[in-house]
């Protein structure tokens, strides 16, 4: 998290950090971050909080998030977005909006709940979501099993209403309403020890996603040899974990991090890596064909795992995917499961757009159309292997889990 | 979640999805087997053994209620298997169960219901175990016939009409009814005998029958019927690999290793009455009702297939009407339909066969002395080889049929005739709504779903559930344009065409020949799928590969919608070896057009042979989307569908 003194600067750099920022602090003060004494729970699902800049929704507030979380600000690019002119109108009216917060003692709120757990950097949107559906178990005062039911379900639903455009998110409600409701449990006579057995499953995904991570990150070191080199695009958190698990495994291997524009996504990767004094080298996005036939793997994280066994992943995933495929290099992804998704893109404008704002450094004449599309879909074929808590899968059995757990 | 790769070591049991290690197994709703109810995996579900407490039960999908229907129970006290994935399970404890009654009714089904889904033209092989086990249980049906004349009387008149039967060339439909002296209950053992036998066999058919007429009734009669049985087994050792299920069958009486023998079965493949083989060929045509003039020319590479000279059967058949009794009319009719090209089309022809056998089944009284499970499934067999003599079955009939029988099979046995017949025909309107229509429904959801504003879609041949998917996303508003393609010689694609332009679809029709012209401003190609097999290879309208190459050449994606019944575990590589000939003329002649038809005084001459194929395999490769009623999976996920569902479509 960054100093709140660098805040008058953000103040014309890229809203989506501020909005934020601005938005989680008033939970902050209110719930102290604390999962274990929810205030008077209730019911009521009604009022859920609106998303935080409802009037920008063509930008995504998933990247918001993942800006926030992982953005890197070095200070000539904090120059550079003072320089530039173009800047995003409705800062005020988000800070507006993040006012509303709910207050402490009002009733229970999942997307409160959500937005307290996502604070955490280092916990995904999607445990965050998981986590707060737990509490929603735990909080209800329903007194039967559909209720609960009827109650959860409207939970997740303004949970993935909350942000349309995080794949992860709506993926991890649907499979913890999978995993949680789809269970002998419900039929107990008792509705107590039917409620406990729910919650105790809802803790139980949670720790499952939770650990997702780390399991990922051991069954991926097979794969890392010594003397080789990863690519890697982007920042991901599971990518992280399995570079941090080889470089203390004593493996000896460097990594080629991209710089990941607009958010810089690889300072910040090349920055960890630097700490863990695996050898890093910065390169530009357009330089990666250049340096592919160094490359021994490439190593990307995913935004989601969509049914044909492609993923969504940041922009410059396909085309990196693409130039490895064509010097035949492996791929490997690392995604947890609650990613997979239920979606089947055909092409890459078959997806819900999600956008996010675009600083090049220079006014853009106004008749200069930009793409500010912040992800692209990779089409199974071009991926080689894909790293899940679930194991090691190709492409096609992400299909068939995906079958499984929903059909 | 390193359990899971702890647990790779146990074979059989998918752990998939979420799962804790370690967890208390929770209260399963598949509790009540006992505890090797699920021993013996089924060699083709492995997940259906095994759900593991925390994994997540299978959806209350729509073949769910269907399974809450009226289930017939097993003699045995064969513990209530859950509605859920168990029912493999069950399936085998029917089997190993009983050494009577129901284990006997599905083996006397089975012969054919396991290889119906083969297609095409095993149905007339089928057909022949029928004829061939019906004889058979003359013999062997001695010790508990209840006839007014004595067992062993009963067994020497039978063999007699045998004897002549074949000689007379009889055709075996027709002749059926006529041994009226059959037991229901005895096992389809053995096989008919033939009038090529061996001397030995002969010698001993005919000294059984010389002590069966001389003997004393008691006592002759159990020896004659051993030295029967032992001849029979005797001489089907003797057979070669295809008729290794006879000689199964007649082992399966033994009881002990039935199950084995019948797992040994299922596995073995299915023997495809191949059409170059001409021993094969001469006997199924004596038993055939349709008088199929077989074509003089056929193409070298397609000789196992079937192909007859069309046109001439028609009338052949109308004029037998009377003297094919045993046939119903409701199945003549939709025979003749098939026969006519009156027909067309997966899902309609398996509507139509469905139907005929409700009526059937309407109208079907047990005769006396048999079991209504038995006969009705010979009855039905022998109808499916009446329909695949006039057209060769499509796999989705095929599956149907398997449905069908496998419904009779489970009936129970308390069940009255009228129970057993309004059941069987209430689970067959479930079919045909929940396989078809309810699932095209579901298609059209999903794939107008991925109709956009905008699009131009290409479709090829006339496909009801693509026409369905245009004409929904039409009805919600959606901007979009389509090309049809269409072929030569159906020219499907004009029905389509004229459907579509009369609800206001803006189209552009051309012919395959131009696909790779149009294809360039094509966003998305839509087709049909006659079947879709388990490599994910799609069965479909010859000129299908065709389209979905071109598309993916110019990278399109390629949409196929399907429903799941289609679905076949078979795998297929190329469009040769299964395959429906068309009529040879129909490309050599364009009617109406005397100056194009520069093939009429030609087609004659010897080294002249047209090739008319119906279908062809598109492969997995040039297919980016499947949409069946399960939603929309990439082409490699069809064998899951099969796994998963293929119990679902059987016991629904």
């Amino acid at each position: 998290m960054k100093e709140q003194t660098t805040r008058a600067m953000w103040w014309r750099s890229p809203s989506f950090i501020l909005d934020n920022r601005q938005q989680a602090q008033p939970y902050d003060t209110a719930r102290g971050g604390a999962l274990s004494i929810p205030p008077p729970p209730s019911t009521a699902m009604a009022d859920p909080n609106p998303n935080p800049n409802p009037l920008t929704d063509k930008i995504s507030a998933y990247y918001q998030t993942r800006a926030a979380h992982h953005g890197v600000v070095s200070s000539d690019w904090l120059a550079q977005a003072q320089a530039a002119v173009g800047h995003i109108p409705d800062v005020d009216d988000d800070a507006a909006n993040s006012d509303q917060g709910a207050p402490p003692g009002e009733p229970f709120s999942v997307i409160d709940e959500f937005n307290n757990w996502r604070k955490q950097p280092d916990l995904a949107e999607a445990v965050a979501a998981i986590r707060a559906l737990a509490a929603v178990i735990r909080n209800s005062q329903a007194t039967t099993m559909m209720e609960l039911e009827i109650e959860l379900k409207k939970a997740s639903d303004s949970l993935k209403s909350w942000d349309t455009t995080s794949i992860s998110l709506t993926a991890g409600c649907d499979l913890f309403m999978r995993y949680v409701t789809r269970t002998s449990a419900l039929e107990y006579e008792d509705f107590n020890s039917a409620k406990t057995r729910l919650i105790e499953r809802a803790e139980k995904f949670g720790e499952i996603s939770y650990k997702a991570r780390k399991i990922i990150a051991m069954l991926s070191q097979d794969f890392i040899f010594d003397g080789c080199t990863i690519l890697v695009h982007g920042f991901s958190r599971v990518v992280l974990e399995v570079l941090k698990m080889a470089a203390q495994n004593k493996k000896l291997f460097r990594v080629f991090c991209t710089e990941g524009r607009p958010d810089r996504t690889g300072l910040r990767l090349s920055n960890e890596l630097a700490k863990l004094d695996v050898p890093v080298k910065l390169l530009i996005d357009s330089a990666v064909a250049y340096s592919m036939d160094e490359v021994d793997m490439v190593f990307v994280g995913a935004d989601g795992v969509v049914e044909s066994g492609g993923i969504i992943n940041m922009m410059g995933t396909y085309q990196i995917a693409l130039v490895a495929h064509s010097m035949n290099k492996p791929v490997y992804v690392a995604a947890e499961s609650y990613k997979f998704a239920r979606l089947y893109p055909l092409d890459q404008k078959d997806m819900g757009p999600a956008l996010r704002p675009i600083e090049f450094g220079v006014p853009i004449p106004l008749k200069v159309e930009v793409e500010t599309s912040a992800r692209d879909y990779t089409p199974p074929q071009y991926l080689t292997l894909l790293f899940t808590d679930l194991g090691v899968l190709t492409p096609s059995v992400v299909s068939d889990e995906l079958i499984q757990l929903y059909l | 979640m390193d359990a899971r790769r702890g647990s790779l070591p146990v074979p059989r049991v998918r752990q998939v999805g979420f799962f804790t290690p370690n967890a208390q197994p929770a209260p399963t709703r598949s509790q009540s087997g006992p505890p090797d109810s699920s021993s013996p995996p089924l060699s083709d579900s492995p997940a259906s053994n095994s759900l593991s407490p925390v994994m997540i039960p299978p959806p209350r999908h729509h073949s769910d209620n269907l399974a809450a229907a009226p289930r017939p129970t097993s003699p045995l006290p064969v513990p209530e298997p859950s509605p859920f994935r168990r029912r493999g399970a069950d399936n085998n404890n029917a089997l190993l169960v009983g050494s009577y009654n129901p284990a006997e009714t599905l083996l006397a089904m089975s012969p054919s219901s396991s290889h119906v889904g083969d297609g095409e033209s095993e149905e007339t092989m089928s057909g022949g175990w029928f004829r061939r086990s019906n004889s058979g249980k003359l013999a062997s049906s001695l010790p508990s016939g209840t006839f007014d004349f004595s067992p062993v009387q009963s067994t020497a008149e039978a063999l007699k009409p045998n004897k002549v039967q074949n000689p007379v060339g009889i055709s075996e439909v027709s002749a059926r009814p006529a041994p009226k002296e059959q037991q229901p209950e005895a096992p389809s053992s053995s096989k008919q005998p033939k009038p090529k036998l061996t001397k030995a066999e002969r010698r001993a058919l005919q000294e059984s029958q010389r002590a069966a007429k001389g003997g004393g009734k008691s006592v002759a009669a159990p020896e004659e019927v051993a030295t029967i049985k032992s001849v029979k087994q005797h001489q089907t050792q003797k057979k070669d690999a295809p008729q290794v299920a006879v000689s199964v069958a007649a082992s399966e009486r033994k009881g002990g290793d039935k199950s084995q023998e019948k797992e040994r079965r299922k596995d073995a493949p299915a023997p495809r009455m191949q059409f170059d083989d001409k021993s094969r060929v001469e006997k199924a045509k004596r038993r055939s009702v349709v008088d199929q003039t077989e074509a003089k020319k056929r193409v070298e590479l397609f000789r196992h297939l079937p192909q007859y000279e069309h046109g001439t059967q028609l009338a052949d058949l109308e004029s037998k009407f009377l003297q094919l009794d045993p046939m119903h009319p409701a199945i003549y009719k939709v025979g003749l339909q098939y026969l006519a090209g009156d027909i067309s089309g997966g899902n309609a022809r398996c509507i139509a066969m469905l139907q005929a056998f409700q009526q059937v089944v309407k109208d079907y009284s047990t005769p006396p002395e048999k079991t209504l499970p038995r006969d009705l499934t010979a009855k039905i067999s022998s109808y499916v080889s009446f329909f695949t003599q006039c057209r060769p079955l499509s796999m989705s009939m095929g599956n149907a049929i398997r449905f069908l029988k496998n419904r009779i099979a489970k009936l129970s046995p308390s069940l009255s005739e009228s129970e057993s017949k309004s059941s069987i025909c209430t689970d067959i309107d479930r079919f045909i709504n929940e396989k078809i229509v309810l699932a095209d429904r579901v298609i059209v959801q999903h794939a107008s779903s991925k109709v956009k504003d905008g699009d131009v879609l290409l479709v090829y041949g006339s496909s009801c559930v693509v026409e369905m998917v245009l004409l929904h996303s039409h009805e919600l508003g959606k901007q979009f344009r389509v090309i049809v393609v269409d072929s030569r010689p159906k020219l499907e694609g004009k029905a389509l065409l004229r459907r579509l332009v009369a609800k206001g679809v803006h189209c552009t029709y051309t012919h395959i020949n131009a696909v790779s012209y149009v294809m360039h401003e094509v966003t998305k190609v839509f087709l049909g799928a006659s079947s879709v097999l388990s490599n994910g290879t799609v069965y479909s309208r010859v000129g299908t590969a065709c389209v979905a190459m071109v598309a993916h050449a110019f990278r399109v994606p390629v949409i196929i919608c399907c429903e799941a019944y289609k679905f076949h575990e078979r795998v297929q590589l190329d469009s040769i070896c299964s395959n429906e000939l068309g009529d040879p003329d129909a490309i050599g002649k364009v009617p109406g057009r005397m100056d194009v038809n520069y093939l009429n005084d030609v087609s004659n001459s010897g080294n002249l042979q047209l090739l008319n194929l119906m279908y062809d395999a598109t492969p997995a490769d040039y297919v980016s989307m499947i949409v069946t009623d399960y939603g929309m999976i990439p082409p490699t996920s069809v064998p899951v569908i099969v796994r998963e569902y293929r119990r679902d479509h059987l016991l629904i």
